[in-house]
């Protein structure tokens, strides 16, 4: 087919367009990068666009001798991989029964599940809550606090419904047991779909900050995120000018401290991100779906 | 087959009830679960009704009829914190939703695949950026004296602003960082139903000799306009539920003019000045405001276009 003139325009008009958006939103992560692999003077005089000037690895060199940061990116995988876990493994305690039509009370269930999707208590009641419970200040809190998602149970119990029962019948045939069933059969199909739900799990774990930081009372148990808040927000917003003092004489100043350990904070974000992007995707279409 | 199936369920249900307990057994974790954490904080909404006491806790503190809700309606935070909460929610419906659809409908016109997919990896990277992250990389940029946004005016021979204790400043921070966190991740529901949309439609509307912008117009929006209602809906009922975990790391005293809204209002008096009556109050009613917003949207998409979310 013949493209016209006009039509030519359009698609280069549209791509120069889209390059600038895509553009917009790549640099200020380039940004980020480049100033903490800069020297701390080009950083200063603002003479860093895109591109390290003066390649420089010492604000590396001091967020990897800190042992807070350590700390705290240590709580941050931890909280992570268990709050994920603990999630997974709730979600399934309640979307595997819910899939099988002969579950008595399946349908009072169902509605238990959908209640809590459109109704919730709100900042205050749940963190009283965590307060009448004892669970202020531990890490059982975080993990165990957020475990109760209905959407996500809505979206297990619909992929587990689309599994062929002749798969458990023939299980039962050979006397199967339920956990049998769901661990042997069950979990091996639906690889992809815990990929998704754990995926997004997990990147609303590692990124969260609100809730530890209203949780968490001592340093040691802080994660990541709420340490970094602590260096970007209260160091800069706090004083009133935005202005900061800046060290000359180390060969990094405090925003490329900063800098480096937003880098090191969105590394395992960055190494996973092809197959963030593939779940995610997938997540997003079944829950618009479902919802 | 389905009597056939039927009488199988029945055969195994009678069989192995033993078996079956094990399915009970396992829905008691996930019960358990929601009702302390989903149900009990759910219950705790009576606390907007209550003169809190720590010691008492929640079912037992005392009643004070409406007194929470005379608090925080009568005091002076009000109206500034509705006012802004309805602002910033509306110009983030007015820029922040066309925003994906827009780029929806440039990435679909691209015909090379792998400038398509680049485009779409790239612009969905900053929703896998933390809040904490977006505001630090905004106030670090926006810096008077060493941000990149302030050298670039300098160039121009401007005077270094300060972006973050503008008060008029803020509603543009807030909407154009929401903007390039958020445009590629809602994009991708909109690109999913662009490619459902008929080709043949397409082939008949060039035959008919219609160029790309009636392209546009009369087959590809018309064939998205069901996603466009039910995502308008739900984003209508969130005008209220504005996102305060970004507001709380980027406002100051200075700013709170403009940018203080009811659920940053209710988590300072409540989580910080322990008022937790007037702040499970002032959520209570974001909560009744979004519900009566909802349902109108509703209602409104239901008559006029008969797409409805129920």
């Amino acid at each position: 087919m013949k493209i016209s003139k006009g039509e030519k325009a359009f698609y280069c008009v549209n791509g120069f367009l889209l390059i600038l958006f895509a553009l917009l939103c790549l640099c200020p992560l380039v940004y980020v990068a480049s100033a903490s692999l800069s020297s701390a003077e080009a950083v200063m005089k603002g003479e860093v666009f895109l591109l390290p000037k003066g390649f420089n690895l010492g604000a590396y060199k001091k967020v990897f001798e800190d042992s807070k940061i350590w700390i705290a990116y240590a709580n941050t995988v931890y909280y992570t991989i268990f709050g994920t876990l603990a999630q997974l493994f709730i979600t399934c305690c309640g979307a595997y029964p819910l899939s099988k039509p002969y579950f008595k009370g399946r349908k009072w269930l169902n509605i238990f599940v959908v209640i809590t999707i459109w109704f919730s208590g709100g900042m205050i009641p749940t963190y009283l809550n965590f307060v009448e419970l004892g669970l202020v200040n531990t890490r059982a809190g975080l993990i165990w606090g957020f475990v109760c998602q209905g959407t996500s149970v809505v979206i297990m119990r619909t992929f587990f419904e689309g599994l062929p029962m002749e798969l458990e019948e023939a299980a039962v045939v050979d006397g199967a047991t339920h956990v049998q069933i769901f661990s042997k059969i069950y979990l091996p199909l639906s690889v992809a779909s815990f990929a998704t739900l754990g995926l997004m799990f997990a990147v609303g774990r590692w990124n969260g900050y609100l809730w530890s930081m209203i949780l968490f009372k001592e340093d040691s148990k802080m994660p990541l995120q709420v340490l970094l808040k602590k260096l970007v927000v209260d160091t800069t917003v706090g004083s009133a000018s935005g202005d900061k003092m800046t060290d000359t004489i180390k060969d990094y100043s405090d925003d490329m401290l900063i800098y480096a350990t937003m880098i090191v904070s969105m590394i395992p974000m960055l190494v996973c991100y092809p197959f963030l992007q593939k779940y995610f995707k997938k997540g997003m279409v079944i829950g618009a779906v479902k919802g | 087959m389905k009597t056939q199936l039927a009488a199988m369920n029945v055969k195994m249900h009678g069989r192995t009830i033993k078996r079956d307990l094990s399915l009970y057994i396992m829905s008691v974790p996930f019960i358990l679960a929601y009702i302390l954490f989903a149900y009990k904080p759910l219950t705790g909404l009576i606390i907007a009704f209550k003169e809190y006491n720590l010691f008492e806790g929640t079912y037992s503190s005392p009643w004070v009829g409406l007194d929470n809700f005379r608090a925080f309606l009568g005091g002076p935070y009000f109206s500034r914190t509705f006012k802004n909460t309805l602002i910033l929610g509306a110009l983030g419906i007015l820029f922040g939703f066309p925003a994906p659809i827009l780029l929806a409908l440039m990435i679909n016109e691209v015909r090379v695949k792998w400038f398509q997919r680049t485009v779409q990896s790239i612009t969905f990277m900053p929703y896998f950026v933390s809040t904490v992250v977006v505001a630090g990389i905004v106030v670090n940029i926006l810096s008077p004296s060493t941000g990149v946004v302030n050298k670039i005016l300098g160039l121009f021979g401007a005077e270094p602003i300060y972006f973050m204790t503008k008060p008029e400043w803020f509603r543009t921070i807030y909407i154009a960082s929401g903007i390039w966190q958020f445009s590629g991740y809602n994009a991708i529901i909109y690109i999913a139903a662009l490619s459902a949309v008929d080709v043949q439609l397409y082939e008949a509307c060039i035959i008919d000799g219609g160029n790309k912008f009636k392209q546009i117009i009369h087959v590809t929006i018309p064939g998205i306009l069901p996603t466009i209602i039910i995502m308008f809906i739900m984003d209508i009922g969130n005008i209220i539920n504005v996102g305060y975990e970004k507001i709380i790391l980027l406002y100051q005293p200075a700013t709170y003019e403009t940018a203080d809204i009811l659920s940053t209002y209710m988590f300072r008096s409540g989580i910080q000045d322990g008022e937790y009556g007037v702040a499970t109050a002032v959520g209570l009613f974001n909560s009744a405001v979004s519900l009566l917003m909802v349902t109108a949207t509703n209602m409104l998409c239901r008559k006029l276009n008969n797409t409805s979310l129920w």
